[in-house]
């Protein structure tokens, strides 16, 4: 119940601080709307919709990755995260937190997402909601613990994408297999295969990110 | 409280503090002075958890939510208010009566009329008030202050020393302000 009240209390202030900063949503938001532009004019109009879709998760990844770039930059730059290590609360705490908040980000930006590409493209289908939803989780337990370990880096914006892209082509091939082949279950199995693993991984060495 | 025996800390080639023998027992204040660079904020910060010694021993005989840190930066999110961040850390540390503390540090330092500002719009002296609450919030047994008169006017000065000769933490300061600190110190450490 305490491990709950302090990841509800992490999360709550990241939304908070998104609520008052507005500075991860609208960049979120409107990199999402123009990739999806870029893509409707960039794609020939006799191609297929399984390219369509292909171009769908190429979207949501690098959409997830622009706000995996902001998810650490407060508790690096006034160097909260001393702040949070040193509480005694368990520390991967402070990873579900943030990932939870960098998953609403990434819903509430989906929400706009979708509906456009069901405009520009082709209307969006059960199975390809469904493994948005399971990628979603994937993409934000990689991607925050990612961002973290990159935080402390003097690289960061290299090391974080040189990170999350090659660890998310999983999530990339089950997204875009249940989005256009016919049996999706066998890959939604596999999304949430991929979610539980890496949420177990990231979860139990989070500690070592944030410490020495 | 605090044993170190030949502690030191390098990062890559560069020594940043070497052969560092100190015991300061319960309830003691350690002062530690020297020029900038000479190691102190490294020191302190392997004190209250933070880093690593690459060398020696170092014990510190205090659970990690003990330690009450004061930085150079105050540690807050500038986007929350006094409350706020002070409500949060409260939470994380596992503060009874949360409210009624907070409550009584903002007012003992200050800061009640400001509670509800952003810290982003606080002036740099209200910000080290803040942090200073923030480090006493969860009343530590182990108190860690890298320079804790920084930026600071004479009220606030004055605020530090009366919670400093009112503490019953043991306590390691860093100052290049010895002077005020000096009749509390129970041990001294000075890098060359």
């Amino acid at each position: 119940m305490t491990y709950a009240a302090d990841v509800a209390a992490l999360a709550r202030k990241d939304l908070l601080l998104e609520l008052r900063a507005r500075e991860t949503l609208p960049a979120m938001a409107l990199f999402v709307l123009s990739a999806l532009t870029v893509f409707h004019f960039a794609l020939p109009a006799t191609s297929s919709d399984l390219a369509a879709k292909g171009l769908l998760w190429v979207a949501i990844v690098f959409t997830a990755l622009v706000g995996l770039q902001r998810a650490f930059v407060v508790e690096r730059e006034h160097g909260v995260i001393d702040g949070l290590v040193l509480a005694p609360c368990d520390r991967s705490a402070i990873w579900l937190g943030k990932a939870l908040a960098v998953l609403g980000f990434l819903a509430a930006v989906e929400v706009i997402a979708l509906p456009a590409y069901s405009i520009f493209f082709s209307p969006v289908d059960g199975p390809t909601i469904a493994a948005v939803a399971l990628a979603d989780l994937g993409i934000c337990a990689v991607g925050t613990f990612v961002a973290a370990t990159a935080a402390s880096s003097r690289t960061r914006e290299l090391v974080l994408p040189l990170l999350f892209l090659p660890l998310v082509i999983p999530v990339v091939i089950g997204g875009v297999g249940a989005s256009v082949a016919g049996g999706s279950a066998r890959y939604l199995g596999f999304l949430a295969l991929y979610d539980a693993v890496f949420a177990i991984i990231c979860w139990a060495s989070f500690e070592y990110v944030v410490t020495e | 409280m605090i044993r170190a025996r030949g502690v030191g800390r390098r990062y890559g080639a560069k020594h940043v503090l070497r052969g560092v023998d100190l015991d300061l027992p319960a309830g003691g204040f350690l002062l530690v002075t020297g020029p900038n660079g000479s190691g102190k904020t490294t020191l302190l910060r392997m004190i209250a958890g933070l880093q690593i010694p690459t060398a020696g021993e170092l014990e510190v005989a205090a659970d990690r939510g003990r330690v009450g840190f004061l930085s150079h930066q105050p540690l807050l999110y500038p986007q929350l208010t006094a409350a706020e961040n002070l409500d949060l850390y409260g939470r994380l540390y596992r503060v009874p009566e949360r409210r009624e503390r907070i409550g009584m540090l903002l007012e003992r330092f200050g800061l009640w009329d400001a509670r509800n500002e952003r810290v982003a719009a606080y002036s740099r002296g209200m910000q080290q008030r803040l942090a200073l609450c923030r480090a006493l919030l969860h009343e530590p047994e182990l108190l860690v202050l890298d320079e804790p008169y920084t930026a600071l006017d004479a009220a606030g000065e004055e605020l530090v020393d009366r919670e400093l000769a009112e503490r019953h933490a043991t306590v390691v300061c860093a100052t290049h302000d010895p002077g005020r600190v000096e009749h509390l110190a129970t041990a001294r450490l000075a890098f060359a």
